[in-house]
C-alpha cells in the first residue's frame, strides 16, 4: 500500500470513529456540552503520543505512522468540529461551558500526548 | 453533532423531515440502521478525503524537525473557518440533503483537521525545551481556530442575509448547529 493508500485507510476509520463516538454518547447522555468530540479528541492525542513514543524508540516504522497517525489519530481528532461546536455554545450563552470545552481540549490534549510519550518510551525505550 | 437543540434560545424545533414520525424520546433521534449505515459510510469517504488533503499539504510544505509547524497551524485554522461557512450554509440557509452534512462538515473537514497532531507538537517543542515556541503554537492555534470559525459563521450569515429575508430560509430554520 502506497503512503496515500495507508493514509485514506486510517482517515476513513478514524472519522467514522470519531461520528460512532459521538453518536453512542449522546444516544446515552445527551445535551449541549459535546462530550463525544472531547473524549475523541483526548483519545487521539493519547495514542498519537503513544505512536510517537514507539516511532522514536524503533518500535514502530514509518508506515504505521502514516496508517495510525496521520491517518487515523489525524482524522479521528479535529479542530473544525471542536471550534463549531464552542462557537455554538458561546452563542447560546453557555460561556463557562465554551471555555471550559477549550481549555479541556487543548490542556488535556497536550496532557494526554505527554502521557501517550512517556507511556511508549518507558515500555519501548 | 446538535450540541444545543433544547438551548437557552433556541427554542424552535427544526423539521427534518416532516413526513417521519416525532422523535421517540426528548432530543434522541430514532436510530434507524440503514440511514445510520450511509451516514457512518459518508462520514468515513469524507474522512479519508479530508486526511488525504492533510498529507498532500504536509507534502505539499513539509515542516522540518524542530521547526514550527506552520503547515498544521494552516490546515486547523482553515478547517475551522471553512466548518464555519459549511455549518451556517447547511443548517440556516438550504434544505440540505441529509448526507452532505456528514460527508462535508463530520467527514472531509473532520478529517482534515486535527487536534492530535497539534497536541503532540505542543508536547515535544515543550519535551525539547522550547517552551516559547511550545505556548505559541498553544495559544496561537486556538486563538486563530475560534477567529476562524466566528469569522466564517459570522460572515456567512450576513452575506446570506438577503437571501434569507426573501425567504430562502427554510421553515423553521433557526440558529441551531
Amino acid at each position: 500500500m502506497s503512503g496515500w493508500a495507508l493514509v485514506a485507510a486510517g482517515g476513513a476509520v478514524g472519522a467514522a470513529l470519531r461520528y460512532a463516538v459521538d453518536r453512542g454518547l449522546r444516544l446515552w447522555h445527551d445535551g449541549p456540552f459535546p462530550w463525544g468530540t472531547l473524549l475523541v479528541n483526548l483519545l487521539g492525542s493519547l495514542t498519537l503520543g503513544a505512536l510517537t513514543g514507539a516511532l522514536w524508540a524503533g518500535a514502530a516504522g514509518e508506515r504505521l505512522g502514516l496508517l495510525l497517525g496521520t491517518g487515523l489519530c489525524g482524522a479521528l481528532t479535529t479542530w473544525s468540529t471542536f471550534s463549531y461546536e464552542t462557537l455554538r455554545l458561546a452563542e447560546t450563552g453557555r460561556w463557562p461551558a465554551a471555555t471550559g470545552n477549550v481549555l479541556a481540549s487543548v490542556g488535556g490534549g497536550v496532557a494526554a500526548a505527554w502521557a501517550g510519550h512517556a507511556l511508549a518510551v518507558s515500555w519501548w525505550g | 453533532m446538535t450540541a444545543d437543540g433544547r438551548g437557552h434560545r433556541d427554542v424552535e424545533p427544526e423539521p427534518i423531515d416532516p413526513d417521519l414520525p416525532p422523535e421517540p424520546g426528548p432530543g434522541r433521534a430514532p436510530v434507524r440502521p440503514r440511514a445510520e449505515a450511509l451516514t457512518l459510510a459518508a462520514v468515513a469517504a469524507g474522512g479519508a478525503l479530508g486526511a488525504l488533503a492533510r498529507y498532500g499539504a504536509a507534502l505539499r510544505w513539509p515542516t522540518r524537525p524542530g521547526a514550527f509547524p506552520w503547515t498544521t497551524v494552516g490546515v486547523n485554522v482553515l478547517g475551522c473557518l471553512l466548518i464555519g461557512v459549511l455549518l451556517v450554509v447547511l443548517t440556516e440557509a438550504v434544505t440540505a440533503r441529509p448526507l452532505l452534512r456528514p460527508f462535508l462538515g463530520t467527514g472531509v473537514l473532520g478529517g482534515f483537521t486535527t487536534l492530535s497532531t497539534y497536541a503532540v507538537d505542543v508536547e515535544t517543542l515543550w519535551r525539547e525545551g522550547r517552551a516559547a515556541a511550545g505556548f505559541a503554537l498553544l495559544g496561537a492555534t486556538a486563538m486563530l481556530a475560534m477567529l476562524a470559525v466566528t469569522l466564517g459563521a459570522w460572515g456567512t450569515r450576513r452575506a446570506l442575509r438577503p437571501m434569507l429575508a426573501r425567504g430562502g430560509a427554510r421553515p423553521g430554520a433557526g440558529r441551531r448547529s
